[in-house]
């Protein structure tokens, strides 16, 4: 009876923790660019200023925009960009990528992050946003 | 630097206070010297632990990089004609603070045994965006706030606690620096509790 109980308990935690890791909330595109007012001491969408430009980030190789000075682990780090490899980027641009040049601390709200990765991804490469 | 006219907004007093300014500035300059001085510690103790050091220098070249650009937009803000005569004062008077971080980000980099990074010849701003005293005001506040955001996700991340303590230093100024801008822009100059 009780090994039934902690059985069907241990499913059901199995089953809800798999699907929150799953599920990043779901991000809004208009608060993300207001997120990203964080990000324009150093970067804009169009331009390489002291961080690269950000139009057409998603599917884009860490490190691949022509022209900006990377740092060695940045461009070494294999990484291309999509929801999940930004979303660990941006918590900790430090931890997920030792020896960036991004000195920041990062954005620790899932939410904000969601936002914003929402808003970059909304950034490709014809939107009114980048041309 | 003090010959700067006086914001109307912030009201005639000023005028009477401009010696006191005038202390306040010789304090800050007092303060840059101080940081600076207490670098040949940090040297010392960073030449212990290589690897922090090093993550240290990036972070404060990164923050020298937005410093210059910062001073290269103050220019060609002051440059495009397009500020009158009390918002000039203001960003001329800005620049000359940003161009103190800068000096000071770069000694302390080379302190530690770092390069400096150089100026960018060109830092291609939108100028022909810019139409009105309101947009270089609104530009130029977006830049402060965004240097609000930077140094406060500096503070947290040097392995030199000292450092952490410049970086709050400078992001204090440039909270000054957008909260006027924003009161200038006829804003609430202080939106909020927290900065983000
Ligand atoms: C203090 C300056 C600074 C701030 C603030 C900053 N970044 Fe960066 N960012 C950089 C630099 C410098 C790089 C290049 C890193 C490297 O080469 O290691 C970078 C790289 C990146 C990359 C990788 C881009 C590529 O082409 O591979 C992303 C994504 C990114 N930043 C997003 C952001 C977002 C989003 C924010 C705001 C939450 C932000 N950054 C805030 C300086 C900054």
């Amino acid at each position: 009876m009780t090994s039934r109980f902690l059985a069907a308990l241990f499913t059901t935690v199995v089953a809800f923790t798999g699907t929150t890791a799953a599920s990043r909330p779901q991000g809004d595109a208009a608060r993300g660019a207001q997120i990203y007012e964080r990000c324009i001491a150093c970067h804009a969408l169009k331009r390489n200023r002291t961080g690269p430009k950000h139009c057409g980030i998603f599917g884009r190789r860490a490190g691949g925009v022509a022209g900006f000075d990377y740092s060695d682990a940045m461009a070494a780090s294999g990484t291309v960009w999509d929801s999940e490899s930004l979303d660990r980027f941006l918590e900790a641009p430090m931890d997920a990528v030792p020896g960036t040049s991004m000195g920041y601390d990062g954005v620790k709200v899932p939410q904000d992050r969601a936002d914003l990765i929402a808003y970059l991804q909304s950034a490709t490469a014809d939107s009114p946003l980048c041309r | 630097m003090f010959d700067l006219d006086k914001p109307s907004f912030l009201s005639a007093k000023l005028g009477r206070r401009q010696a006191l300014q005038r202390a306040a500035h010789l304090t800050l300059s007092g303060a840059a010297v101080a940081l600076l001085a207490g670098k040949d510690a940090l040297a010392a103790d960073h030449s212990a632990m290589k690897g922090s050091a090093e993550q240290d220098v990036r972070i404060l070249n990164t923050a020298l990089g937005a410093e210059q650009e910062a001073v290269a937009a103050y220019q060609a803000g002051a440059e495009c004609g397009l500020l009158r005569k009390p918002t000039l004062g203001l960003a001329v008077q800005f620049q000359g603070h940003h161009k103190e971080h800068a000096d000071a980000l770069a000694a302390t980099v080379s302190k530690l045994g770092g390069t400096p990074v150089a100026p960018k010849r060109d830092y291609g701003f939108p100028v022909s965006s810019l139409k009105s005293e309101k947009d270089v005001l609104q530009f130029a506040a977006g830049l402060e706030k965004g240097a609000v955001s930077a140094y406060l996700g500096a503070v947290p991340i040097f392995a030199d606690r000292e450092l952490a303590k410049v970086a709050a230093s400078i992001l204090g100024d440039e909270a000054m620096h957008w909260a006027v801008l924003r009161y200038a822009l006829g804003e609430n100059p202080v939106p909020s509790a927290f900065v983000s």
